[in-house]
């Protein structure tokens, strides 16, 4: 019997499941900093976040009586994801809820991986801050740094809080670049998440218009009202927030212009929010906002097709 | 890489897998029979003029044209006519099969002679009485493209050799084996048709091919029968269609639902052009053809002279036959071709490749939810939202199709092929070309009624 099937007869390697694994690799040398950071407990959480994300996948695609898809890996990214962006004080049981929620309430509620207009990881992150803010508000670091005795974790500001309070206590910029100081486990070491950004922009997993437009606004942002912009570039969630959150595939825009629009609109956002709001950080609120518009942004940008003539307006 | 990474990169690059570059056409002959369907074209087919035990010489027609679109079928071995039965092609539509039981003589009709060709009217009927269609796949028939309406001024006589489909390799061997015949064909259809350039496009995986046509064209120049210019491009997918080839070449735009000749341009395979060439000096009509048989399961791939009409299952017996169960055969390109139910199918005008596919090959991956990562429309040579169209089409949503310019797809399979989620894109597309299509009927009618 000979199969019969509409061309094209060939597929290229690229699956899903192959991306979020290109997206973990990237993620790797986060995790190895944040653990020098931060201690073991680091480690521990980013492990913990993922299993726990496959964990609520599979039962959620069970429950839902759907083809599961535990196996493409996307629940792993998410928990990554979301343990990153939380401190290493964090109790386990809150870092559960957060899985829960970004699994089965923005990501399989909505349909799945691919149907979800928000971002899990960022959206679990915000509903987290609000609802554990006492719990999730204290950030801890490792007194000492590699190559010295064993240490324990004390509590210290983090840059923007220091920030936003007025304060010039501030670490030296090496130490900004390197993670050498409090806050989210996966966001303070520059260094680890550059090397995972042009892993993922060498790769083609990722394109660099909304990286670079999301950094530059904020930049631009900062310079315009005389913050010490370095500082801001450095601190928070916006360099984890460029590589592996403005360029979410599912939500964020495919067009170029319309990443370059999601970029500057996240990065205006964060500028206000970190400027003129009570809060130190504000990529997380800019990002579910950008999402929410992303449809929008790519209905937009959609290109005319080549040779194409306007349709006229009905 | 530098355009991977800024996301500026549209065309695909699939393995090209173009192992048989180097092998000779080899022709393949002492076929027992030929199955030879009287429609073979873009556009109405022949209705038979032998019958049952007629007998037939190599180039004696076999069917009278329908209307001024249709070519003539010839017979491509002399000998019995053994049926005419109607039957289903690959398809899907019906025709005429003429059946002709060899008498292994290869006898050649009275009626092939070299055409007098000496007008414009006049070179247009013989490419049209050589049955000739065009042989890069599409089988739109050449006398039809060559004679645009009097109002679209063609200036440019474009010659795809661009052979971007993987596997294919024969117009890479005509031209190798025949440059100078090539840029022949393509001098005289244009010096019949008026044209004053003429650019062959050629990709850059085909060094030697473009070498031997910069060759014949200098040659060509030197004895003062004509300039043609060979333009190497990048080798990538789909270099070969046409509206993308027009926009390599010379930077002009086919409007949407218009075709080369609205931007004075008229595209050619090189084969067909080259087989222009061969007719007008023998004027033995499109009997043979000659096409690349590859894939997993075929032991000794190669490029073959085969008469048209005889069976896939022949070809490969007579070629070395197989090493592993054929699970699927496709003719033409993986991207393009057109997956056949049957070994015993006849090679057609307009096959340029026989490909035989091991299970591992046959097998296709398993679709899953699409992740919006926008490979689809970045692969796009017409800048289409490949995934939006692939959702509205499986909505039936005709007027979001309609507003998302459907019918500009060129159906190049790229979208497909890109996607890491493996959904059936372009065949998804495909249908929702059709039900716009069945929208404006269905509009026109009542518009009509009203």
């Amino acid at each position: 019997m000979l199969r019969v099937s509409a061309s094209p007869h060939i597929r290229d390697k690229v699956t899903t499941r192959s991306v979020m694994l290109y997206v973990i690799i990237a993620l790797v040398p986060v995790i190895i900093a944040s653990t020098f950071i931060f201690g073991w407990r680091a480690l521990l959480l980013f492990g913990i976040s993922a299993a726990s994300a496959s964990f609520f996948e599979a039962i959620a695609r069970v429950v839902m009586k759907r083809k599961q898809t535990v196996g493409d890996l996307s629940a792993v990214v998410t928990g990554l994801l979301l343990a990153a962006s939380l401190p290493v004080d964090c109790p386990i049981w809150i870092l559960l809820i957060g899985n829960f929620v970004a699994i089965v309430v923005i990501k399989q509620m909505f349909g799945g991986l691919g149907d979800n207009f928000a971002n899990p990881a960022v959206t679990a992150r915000i509903v987290l801050s609000v609802s554990f803010t006492a719990q999730i508000s204290t950030f801890s670091v490792l007194g000492k740094h590699i190559g010295e005795a064993a240490t324990d974790l004390v509590s210290s500001a983090t840059p923007l809080g220091i920030v936003k309070q007025g304060q010039t206590s501030l670490p030296s910029t090496l130490d900004l670049f390197l993670g050498r100081h409090a806050g989210c486990i996966g966001e303070t070491s520059v260094i680890a998440l550059l090397i995972g950004g042009v892993f993922l922009l060498a790769t083609g997993i990722i394109d660099i218009w909304a990286p670079i437009s999301f950094i530059g606004t904020t930049a631009l942002f900062m310079l315009a009202t005389g913050q010490d912009v370095l500082v801001h570039l450095l601190s928070g969630a916006l360099i984890l927030a460029a590589f592996f959150m403005v360029t979410d595939y599912v939500t964020t825009p495919t067009t170029i212009p319309g990443k370059i629009i999601f970029g500057v609109g996240a990065g205006l956002l964060t500028g206000l929010l970190r400027v003129y709001s009570s809060m130190p950080e504000g990529v997380s609120f800019a990002i579910l906002l950008m999402n929410i518009l992303t449809p929008h942004i790519e209905r937009w940008t959609t290109p005319l097709t080549v040779g194409g003539v306007k349709h006229a307006k009905s | 890489m530098k355009m991977k990474w800024l996301g500026l990169s549209r065309a695909i690059h699939p393995a090209d897998k173009k192992g048989t570059a180097g092998l000779a056409i080899k022709p393949l002959t002492g076929f027992s029979r030929v199955t030879i369907p009287l429609d073979m074209q873009i556009g109405p087919g022949c209705e038979a003029i032998v019958a049952k035990g007629d007998h037939v010489d190599i180039g004696d027609p076999l069917g009278k044209p329908l209307g001024a679109w249709c070519v003539p079928v010839h017979a491509s071995v002399s000998g019995e006519v053994e049926s005419v039965k109607k039957e289903i092609l690959s398809d899907g539509t019906h025709t005429q099969y003429v059946t002709i039981i060899s008498d292994g003589k290869d006898t050649v009709s009275e009626l092939v002679k070299k055409p007098v060709v000496t007008d414009r009217e006049s070179f247009l009927e013989a490419v049209r009485a050589s049955g000739l269609v065009g042989l890069g796949g599409a089988a739109f028939p050449t006398h039809i493209k060559l004679n645009p309406p009097p109002d679209k001024k063609v200036d440019t006589l474009i010659v795809n050799a661009a052979e971007c489909e993987p596997y294919i390799t024969t117009d890479n061997r005509i031209i190798l084996e025949n440059a100078d015949d090539c840029i022949a064909g393509a001098l005289a259809t244009a010096h019949w048709c008026g044209i004053e350039t003429v650019v062959i496009g050629i990709e850059d995986n085909k060094k030697e091919a473009a070498a031997a046509l910069k060759e014949a064209a200098k040659r060509a120049k030197s004895e003062g029968r004509g300039t043609v210019e060979v333009k190497v491009l990048p080798t990538s997918y789909p270099t070969g269609a046409e509206k993308v080839l027009i926009q390599l070449i010379n930077g002009r735009i086919v409007p949407e639902g218009g075709l080369p000749a609205d931007v004075g341009v008229i595209v050619q395979n090189v084969t067909t052009l080259w087989f222009i060439a061969k007719y007008l000096e023998t004027g033995m009509p499109l009997v043979k053809k000659w096409i690349t048989l590859d894939g997993g399961a075929v032991k000794t791939p190669g490029n073959f002279e085969v008469p048209i009409g005889g069976t896939i299952e022949e070809v490969i017996e007579k070629a070395g036959g197989l090493k592993a169960e054929a699970k699927k055969i496709i003719m033409g390109g993986p991207m393009m071709g057109v997956a056949v139910d049957d070994i015993t199918r006849p090679i057609l005008k307009h096959n340029n490749a026989i490909l035989v596919f091991t299970e591992e090959e046959a097998t296709l991956p398993e679709e899953s939810a699409c992740i919006q990562c926008g490979r689809c429309f970045r692969a796009c040579p017409m800048k289409l939202m490949p995934a939006a169209l692939d959702k509205a089409a499986r909505a039936n949503n005709a007027d979001e199709l309609e507003e998302r310019h459907v019918l500009n797809c060129i159906e190049c399979g790229s979208c497909t092929y890109v996607c890491p989620a493996k959904r059936y894109l372009v065949q998804n597309i495909r249908n929702g070309k059709a039900l716009v299509r069945a929208a404006r009927a269905a509009a026109r009618e009542k518009g009509g009624q009203s």
